[in-house]
């Protein structure tokens, strides 16, 4: 009777000791009592069996936050933070949380100075002018009720930005062992003599984003250049995150907070393993991310899930403001990211523990050496650094599959990570945005020649017409 | 206007190369595939002049097209290898019967010796005889543990150097993505290795040429050689999370093509952090076989059909192993839980 079933089975490779099932999402639990102080009713359930009230829920939430920074160690006091504020439910909870952490009846008060950014990407999404403002005005309201100083950047800036912020700039020191001890005696100091570091603040604002009439066309012609909708989200992300360390670092903050839940990372962390990105996972999807030498990037809400975030906000009525993305209403097969996402709320739902299973590689990860502003290779696209010194070129001719190393000398393939390779070979040719799209991937430097080669070489006729003219 | 083939602009395409786009003759399309299985080979210089190798033949395409193509990759640039194919029955009634029609067939075409190792003799069980005892939901761990060693086993008394596998792009892949489901970023390295060392005695060295190969490229230059295969999907329905990664790489490649390539790029340069433990190989204490327990896992599972115990393989009782080990009888309790299973 099994015969029919049984006929693919010597087939199998073998699965070694992998027999491990998955665990199917379990009957709502039907305690009805807060775990925690066994007394309140239970007002959030996170997982089965794990029931807060209201009250043990904001205290379980507020300590993850500050532990999740006591434990690393990263944040020196007094030291200026920029807040990476997307409008979504987890960064805009993460500035709830630094917000709690700062006012004055904190339990363990947090001792840095934060500053808000929020990118402006409606020119590559397709929003109008109007929907532009309104979509600001109603952050501006956000952001104006912390008191802290923000900036509003529009992605357009993106087009001028100096060549620089592609290369790592020495970070300001080495930070010897004990360096976040001394931090802390020096803040002491210096608090006592000043009330807090809040009201230090200067009332910085910036207005509204004053957009180059003339370079949201050259920014979508930019973004309709590339052919497919993994390489333009490919191609935003990377944008973004150039803009968001040009804030930064222009504004004089050493650490850049990013508010990626461990959802947000289980999906990144399985679609950069799909777009090739695997060598740089630990810069990715790490509690830190120290590829920009001078800026750091942090990630403190990568212990929540996007479950427990939603939960906290509404809970504690935390706002935050919907903003179209690339992807918004695009089927499920549009993009890798796209899929890769999909993929995962939907196992989610069914298996409860498979954004912790995933994210659970994540710490497993090596960490970059954090003084590596030396002349390893880094991305020309992405400022991915190497570990080993070395990066796989992709031919784009009849071996396309043939992968190899690149040689020991100075290959001029080698300024673009494998991934990059991919999206730059995503751009189309007849584009008329090659100025806009070399001049920022290629700006003015000495190594200006080296880089027309690169993409001569890496087959993109885009600029390759660039470079014959 | 018919396409023509974009490497010799001559003959008309037949074909668009899965991997990379391209419009293909046929023979334009069997070089490119060899060249790359030879340009694989070379590279991770899987074999040495004058080494035997033994194909682990199934019958199935991965590993008829992985025959066809070491024999003429032999000839074509001298490896001196001695080649011999290898084949494990499992004892299947209807099923292993017709594909290993398909291997005696393959034997004769490729003129290659051919040995057929039986579980039945290794393990005094054939596959039908364990599903009748254990049901249908658990064969896959028998069938995987059982057939890693009987290759082994089989390598070892045709003296063989090393063994390669039909393993291709899509399974590596796979496996990569498997790993990262279950948050196993030690495996995840590893199983992207294109060949495995030997681990220790009785275990010999295997390799995988057909890494780089897509499947469809695979099932593409069987069809055009009109070789000459057994056609059967595997169904690896006990293990949720290969079913899984399997939608899910279908459904990258669907949208970028290149996707195969790059998640096993990506598992190759994974860079692992110092102290992610690995388990410790040690030899199994009745047969000698590589085990990171007392038993290894055939020994278990024989232990457990042999007494009436089919779960004692299933799920982990290692702490049973020393008691198997020095012949005590288990607890009526520990009895009660090893027998009961879900068919
Ligand atoms: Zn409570
Ligand atoms: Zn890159
Ligand atoms: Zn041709
Ligand atoms: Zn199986
Ligand atoms: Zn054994």
């Amino acid at each position: 009777r099994y015969l029919s079933l049984l006929a693919g089975f010597p087939m199998c490779q073998v699965d070694e000791d992998y027999h491990d099932e998955l665990e199917r999402a379990g009957a709502p639990s039907v305690s009805k009592q807060c775990v925690k102080c066994k007394e309140a009713t239970a007002a959030v359930v996170i997982r089965v069996g794990d029931t807060f009230c209201r009250g043990c829920f904001k205290e379980y939430f507020i300590h993850k936050f500050r532990a999740m920074l006591g434990k690393n160690r990263i944040i020196f006091p007094g030291e200026k933070v920029l807040l990476a504020v997307s409008g979504g439910p987890s960064s805009c909870s993460m500035l709830s949380q630094v917000q709690e952490g700062l006012s004055q009846n904190a339990h363990k008060k947090l001792r840095f100075s934060p500053g808000i950014v929020f990118i402006d990407e409606g020119g590559a999404v397709g929003q109008s002018a109007e929907e532009r403002r309104r979509t600001a005005a109603e952050l501006e309201a956000v952001f104006k009720a912390t008191g802290f100083p923000f900036h509003i950047v529009p992605l357009e800036k993106v087009l001028d930005l100096p060549s620089k912020v592609l290369m790592a700039a020495p970070s300001p020191s080495e930070q010897p062992a004990g360096a976040y001890k001394t931090a802390v005696g020096h803040f002491l100091q210096s608090s006592s003599s000043s009330s807090s570091c809040v009201t230090q603040q200067e009332e910085k604002e910036s207005s509204l984003p004053d957009v180059q009439e003339s370079s949201t066309p050259l920014l979508q012609r930019l973004m309709a250049s590339v052919e497919t909708l993994t390489a333009r989200e490919d191609l935003l992300s990377t944008l973004r995150q150039h803009l968001l360390v040009h804030t930064a670092r222009s504004e004089g903050y050493s650490k850049l907070m990013l508010g990626d839940s461990c959802t947000r990372l289980a999906v990144k962390l399985l679609s950069s393993i799909s777009l090739g990105r695997g060598a740089q996972l630990a810069q990715d999807t790490g509690f830190s991310d120290s590829r920009f030498g001078d800026v750091t990037l942090v990630r403190p809400m990568r212990d929540y899930s996007a479950k427990e975030i939603a939960f906290y906000n509404r809970l504690f009525s935390v706002p935050s403001v919907s903003i179209p993305s690339l992807d918004t209403k695009a089927p499920e097969k549009a993009s890798i990211q796209r899929l890769t996402e999909s993929f995962v709320i939907k196992l989610q739902a069914d298996f409860p523990s498979t954004v912790s299973t995933i994210y659970r590689s994540v710490p497993n990860l090596p960490e970059l050496n954090r003084t590596f502003y030396n002349p390893r290779p880094c991305c020309s696209v992405c400022a991915y650094t190497s570990f080993n010194g070395v990066f796989w070129v992709r031919t784009c001719d009849e071996q396309a599959a043939v992968r190899y190393r690149a040689p020991e000398t100075a290959d001029v393939r080698t300024l673009l990570c494998y991934s990059c390779q991919l999206t730059i070979k995503d751009m189309v040719s007849q584009s008329p945005c090659t100025a806009a799209g070399s001049a920022l991937l290629f700006p003015k430097s000495t190594q200006e020649e080296k880089r027309k080669h690169v993409l001569v070489q890496v087959c993109c006729p885009l600029f390759r017409e660039l470079v014959e003219k | 206007m018919p396409v023509l083939c974009s490497s010799c602009v001559d003959k008309r395409a037949v074909l668009k190369r899965p991997k990379t786009g391209h419009s293909l003759c046929k023979e334009c399309f069997f070089w490119a595939f060899e060249e790359e299985v030879h340009q694989t080979i070379v590279a991770a210089e899987l074999f040495k002049r004058w080494e035997k190798v033994g194909i682990a033949a199934s019958g199935g395409k991965d590993s008829t097209v992985l025959a066809h193509v070491m024999k003429l990759l032999n000839q074509r640039y001298d490896y001196g290898l001695e080649l011999m194919l290898l084949s494990v029955d499992e004892g299947i009634t209807g099923y292993r019967d017709d594909s290993l029609e398909t291997v005696k067939r393959n034997q004769q075409q490729y003129e290659l010796p051919l040995k057929i190792v039986s579980y039945e003799e290794l393990y005094g069980w054939t596959m039908d005889a364990i599903v009748s005892q254990v049901g249908l939901k658990n064969n896959c761990t028998f069938c995987g543990v059982f057939r890693r060693q009987a290759l082994d086993r089989g390598a070892i008394m045709l003296k063989v150097d090393k063994i390669c596998t039909g393993h291709n792009a899509d399974d590596v892949a796979e496996t990569v993505l498997m790993n990262v489901l279950r948050g196993d970023i030690a495996r995840l390295r590893r199983c992207t290795t294109i060949s495995t060392a030997s681990e220790g005695d009785g275990v010999v060295p295997r390799c995988k040429p057909l890494k780089y190969a897509y499947e469809k490229e695979i099932v593409l230059y069987a069809y055009f050689k009109k070789l000459d295969y057994f056609s059967t999907e595997c169904i690896y329905s006990p293990n949720a999370y290969r079913g899984h990664a399997r939608t899910l790489l279908k459904d990258l490649e669907s949208v970028r093509p290149s996707s195969i390539m790059d998640v096993i790029h990506s598992g190759e340069n994974l860079s692992v952090r110092d102290g992610v433990k690995m388990p410790v190989q040690g030899t199994c204490g009745r047969c000698g076989y590589i085990s990171s327990q007392a038993l290894c896992k055939a020994c278990v599972l024989l232990e457990g059909l042999n007494r009436g115990l089919p779960r004692l393989g299933i799920g982990k009782h290692h702490r049973l192993h020393d008691k198997i080990l020095s012949q005590q009888p288990l607890s009526e309790r520990e009895e009660r839980k090893l027998k009961s299973v879900d068919f």
